[in-house]
């Protein structure tokens, strides 16, 4: 039929040698995983989710310290979570005995959510720290677990409990 | 050596030990996590936010956030009385340490919190050019670190600037919605600390979640819904002029 079949019969030779060759080449580069559910790698998910937490979770923080609990739930400070102030504990969750939560500067940290600013919901309690303390770490007064003060005394800072 | 009734009871509990330790050396994995199960999307209260800066804090600790970059944020808007279209908005330091006493003059003032909206039709996962960012079959966008060329498409395209490279690995980075917290039962890290519950991961598939009284219930709202992104982080009380 064809003068020179020959020549055709090299490339198609060319040409399919290289086409096994893609086909061996892709199987052994692109993950077994790759398509599983898209176009991406499967096992990225199950990588992802690997990672170790910092946070416990206050359920975990509660199973030891209910006396904590207890006595958050006689006051506002119950809806908080114990991480929201005292950091990322998992690693103290693992092992009590060596990791330690460090020790709190309230002065700061109370005023992160309690300082007074305009742009925080009117129902947020707030005050001036300034007027409210003069400076002084609010555990003088509060018990930031319980921070709500039984006796109050005779003079009332005019900036307190603006509610 | 003939196992005697004396030495078994000497082995049980020494094996029983030695399994505890085993166990606990394994990585934890999330044998009863089915992706299909789960939708995940978030709820963002803004009359609650009091922009303390705790879920920036809790953000950078869960997943080591480099200094500078923002995995969630906080800005504060401005809105001088009817001008709801030009807000003046500030994020110092994405809000991690809060905010300094604003005292403008009229107007209203609030705080939105915000974060990768793990949008079904993702912009940023369309455009990667290797298939190294996705949607998970749960609803959650997550990066393949591995796969990432650090082409920076990703980052041009996430029309809410939720994406940054990683300076370290230089690979394209972003909120995972604490993918390794929630599969195994957890809150994300920046809802766990949220002090006023401003923040609430939300699983859409599971009839049981509050969610769904909620979004019944409330005026609720997506970030720039003209780019029909379909983005699964909800606002309650959303203002006008949020961008």
């Amino acid at each position: 039929m064809f003068k020179d079949v020959e020549h055709l019969v090299r490339l198609a030779a060319v040409m399919l040698i290289a086409l096994v060759a893609f086909v061996v080449l892709r199987a052994a580069v692109v993950p077994r995983s790759f398509g599983q559910y898209g176009h991406y790698r499967g096992a990225a998910i199950a990588e992802v989710a690997a990672r170790p937490i910092a946070f416990a979770g206050h359920d975990t923080c509660e199973a030891c310290h209910t006396d904590v609990v207890d006595q958050k739930k006689q006051g506002r400070h119950i809806v908080l979570s114990c991480e929201a102030c005292h950091g990322a504990l998992a690693r103290h969750a693992d092992n009590p005995a060596s990791v330690t939560p460090p020790k709190l500067d309230t002065a700061v940290l109370c005023a992160r959510c309690h300082e007074a600013n305009s742009a925080k919901p009117k129902a947020s309690p707030q005050v001036v720290t300034a007027d409210h303390s003069g400076g002084l770490a609010c555990d003088t007064c509060h018990q930031p677990h319980r921070p709500k003060i039984d006796t109050q005394p005779a003079t009332k800072p005019a900036t307190e409990a603006r509610k | 050596m003939d196992i005697t009734r004396r030495r078994l009871l000497i082995l049980l509990p020494a094996a029983a030990i030695a399994w505890k330790f085993v166990q606990a050396g394994t990585p934890e994995s999330s044998p009863n996590y089915i992706l299909a199960e789960h939708w995940w999307g978030m709820l963002i209260d803004i009359p609650k936010c009091i922009g303390c800066g705790s879920c920036v804090r809790a953000c950078a600790e869960e997943n080591d956030v480099p200094d500078g970059y923002y995995r969630t944020w906080i800005e504060r808007y401005h809105v001088a009385d009817w001008k709801i279209e030009r807000p003046e908005v500030e994020s110092p330091n994405g809000g991690k340490q809060g905010f300094p006493p604003n005292e403008i003059g009229d107007g209203k003032n609030f705080f939105v919190p915000k974060l990768c909206n793990h949008c079904v039709d993702s912009p940023c996962t369309q455009v990667c050019p290797v298939g190294a960012t996705f949607v998970t079959p749960d609803g959650v966008v997550l990066v393949d670190k591995s796969y990432c060329l650090g082409c920076r498409y990703c980052v041009q395209a996430c029309p809410y600037g939720c994406r940054f490279i990683n300076p370290k690995t230089n690979t394209a980075e972003k909120c995972t919605l604490c993918y390794h917290r929630i599969t195994k039962g957890l809150t994300t890290a920046c809802c766990e600390v949220c002090p006023t519950g401003a923040r609430q991961l939300a699983d859409l598939k599971n009839p049981k979640d509050p969610i769904h009284d909620f979004l019944k219930t409330h005026t609720v709202q997506v970030l720039k819904p003209h780019m029909a992104t379909g983005a699964k982080v909800f606002y309650n009380g959303m203002d006008g002029s949020v961008r």
